[in-house]
């Protein structure tokens, strides 16, 4: 049996800002420094803040657009094969393509794919559900913000090439751009 | 001249943006004012509430299961009145169902930015009406069980097929994928807000239930960036959405050869008629949630200013709407659509069509008058109103259409039975559950949007 507890990882050193302005100031600091892997956290989405922290744009709108297509497609090819192919009748003299009649469905189904997608997309390229990293401060979804200079060997083997991660001095480089109440914060799963 | 402004003028110019949130809350303010109502045992008069609501609601059942038992004649309806007050109420509902989505997509789209003390609880408003038509419109098929045979399309032994050259078949699609694109919208919405809520829960099932439900979100800004690219699209997509939806209601009855029914003017009209139908209902149930939750900081008098700007406006788009069919009526000198008309205004269901021009056209210009549009009273009344001509709007159009059939011989007048007005009720009830249980469990306010458009905490001033 082993009960010895594991030894925590770190994984990284926050710092907390309580005004907006400060906080993607910091950010564009933070970005511009040795430190490559790093993290806000806000309680609401802070506009500039993606700028500040070098993020690309969402990749969302593609998989929205490839699904939506999918639908239009989907619809047009179903109500045809079932109207024409399937069953055909002749029904209020129209021809057995009507396709003026399959177009609401046609919109329908595109914006029902395309909508789905968009949600599964967010989930996915985020890594929601989230169960293994628990928040770290109940004042993150309240009224403060944080960057998070992340431990770029949390999760990794020794045996895996380790990068050099100095938690000290992220923590003197988050004292120097104002940040308050800097510490170290280690892994913590949200049921474990 | 714009650049001509001097310094001077810049200075007494307003503000472009009101302010949203009065009473110069903080940000941990806004977190203790919306999460109190959660936190706390419900009032009585919330259990007043509820419990009404459930006894309407389980009247509304033992109705039904006696509709089930005997079929839909019980509700009155006979030939040549085939829909009654069954399609009235799913109209009514699906209409007032739109709101939600113009408030959080629509207003999204053109930034304006007043939406976000309303549109949480706008949004739910809208889910739980769009329930609500869903069940009263499966429920009007009489065999409800087997609707899922006729209604949707799946391959069978008997290879058959639902006719997609049907307005009904197309309204299934409409429906459903409304009710779908709404609440995943609204849930995606609630999700840091949800985070919120868990991060300061102090009871253990309370923090593992709302743990699950806030999907471990942690307010990451690598998250908001999908999460806000997410939300744009969401609101692109409801857009049209929206407005497709009632259209599509409106062709169960435009695509059909029926006088009354059969204009072009339909689907606009319905889509203003909704939106109405909508704003008098949030109008309606924010007044009462605002007054017992305590939210008049975030549900301000300006935004309850702007709706009644909005119900006026969209009023007087559905009268226009009125005067137009009576016009085309006359003008395509066909004698039965100028019958129709004619004895829908001033025929045996002459008080149907004039409660409805009055509550719809002429109560609310009331709001022309800026006492009116801030007095609680005032708004609370006229929207009552508007959602009472609203339900009569529907009525009008579906019995007074269809009780003057082609042939004299077949007249008939219709009156909804004591069974169509109880279950009518049941589905207020099931509507006011939901809605109850929302303001309940759920923040009513999206936090992390109000916290957007607040004025934010800089440096040098002391924000606690």
């Amino acid at each position: 049996m082993h009960n010895e507890k594991k030894e925590p990882v770190l994984s990284g050193v926050v710092g907390f800002f309580d005004e907006p302005d400060s906080l993607i100031e910091a950010t564009a600091k933070v970005r511009d420094s040795t430190f490559k892997h790093f993290d806000c956290f806000t309680p609401y989405a802070v506009h500039g803040l993606e700028h500040a922290q070098g993020l690309p744009r969402s990749k969302v709108p593609y998989v929205t657009g490839i699904f939506a297509f999918t639908g239009t497609a989907t619809a047009f090819a179903w109500q045809y094969a079932a109207s024409k192919v399937w069953w055909p009748h002749i029904i209020g003299g129209k021809p057995m393509n009507s396709l003026p009649a399959f177009v609401p469905i046609i919109f329908e189904l595109s914006v029902l794919f395309g909508g789905i997608a968009t949600f599964f997309a967010m989930l996915a390229f985020n890594r929601l559900p989230n169960l293994r990293k628990r928040a770290f401060d109940p004042a993150i979804t309240n009224n403060r913000f944080a960057i998070l200079i992340e431990n770029p060997n949390a999760g990794k083997d020794e045996e895996e090439g380790q990068e050099a991660f100095h938690p000290d001095q992220a923590e003197q480089f988050l004292k120097s751009l104002g940040a308050k109440d800097v510490r170290k914060v280690f892994e913590e799963g949200w049921f474990s | 001249m714009a650049t001509a402004e001097t310094a001077e003028q810049m200075e007494t110019r307003k503000p472009v943006n009101d302010v949203l949130v009065t009473g110069g809350r903080t940000f941990s303010e806004v977190n203790e004012d919306v999460a109190r109502p959660l936190e706390n045992f419900p009032t009585g008069r919330w259990w007043v509430c509820f419990i009404a609501a459930m006894a309407a609601f389980f009247m509304g059942a033992v109705l039904l299961l006696k509709t089930f038992k005997d079929g839909v004649g019980v509700w009155g309806l006979n030939q040549p009145i085939g829909w009654g007050n069954d399609v009235t109420t799913f109209v009514f509902w699906v209409g007032i169902g739109h709101a939600g989505t113009l408030i959080s997509a629509i207003l999204f789209l053109f930034r304006q930015k007043w939406r976000t003390g309303i549109n949480r609880s706008a949004e739910a408003m809208t889910i739980f009406a769009v329930m609500t038509a869903g069940m009263v419109i499966l429920t009007h098929t009489g065999r409800t069980w087997l609707a899922a045979f006729w209604l949707l399309p799946y391959p069978n032994q008997r290879q058959l097929w639902p006719n997609f050259r049907s307005p009904l078949e197309w309204d299934v699609f409409a429906v459903s994928t409304y009710f779908t694109i709404s609440l995943i919208f609204w849930y995606m919405g609630l999700v840091p807000d949800i985070a919120s809520i868990r991060d300061r829960a102090k009871n253990k099932i309370r923090k593992f239930a709302l743990t699950i439900l806030s999907l471990g979100w942690r307010g990451s800004n690598r998250h908001w960036v999908h999460y806000e690219q997410a939300y744009l699209i969401f609101a692109g997509l409801s857009t049209p959405l929206v407005l497709s939806v009632h259209s599509v209601v409106s062709f169960d009855f435009a695509v059909s050869q029926l006088p009354g029914w059969h204009t072009t003017i339909f689907p606009p009209y319905f889509v203003a008629g909704a939106i109405f139908s909508g704003f008098a209902m949030v109008v309606t149930l924010l007044v009462l949630a605002r007054e017992a939750f305590g939210l008049k900081h975030y549900i301000t008098m300006d935004h309850l200013e702007k709706m009644n700007k909005i119900i006026m406006t969209t009023g007087m788009l559905v009268g226009y709407a009125y005067g137009v069919e009576f016009f085309i009526a006359w003008y395509s000198g066909s004698a039965f659509e100028q019958f129709t008309f004619i004895n829908r205004a001033f025929g045996p269901y002459w008080w149907s069509y004039w409660i409805m021009v009055s509550c719809n056209v002429l109560i609310p210009q009331l709001f022309w008058v800026k006492r009116f549009r801030r007095s609680i009273p005032v708004m609370f009344v006229v929207s009552l109103y508007v959602n009472i001509g609203m339900y009569f709007e529907r009525f009008v159009i579906i019995v007074t259409s269809l009780h003057r059939d082609f042939l004299p011989s077949s007249w008939a007048t219709y009156v909804p039975s004591w069974v169509e007005l109880g279950m009518f009720t049941g589905w207020i009830g099931f509507f006011f559950i939901w809605f109850l249980l929302f303001v309940r469990f759920l923040p009513a306010i999206a936090m992390g949007e109000v916290k957007s458009v607040m004025d934010q905490p800089s440096k040098g001033a002391s924000h606690a």
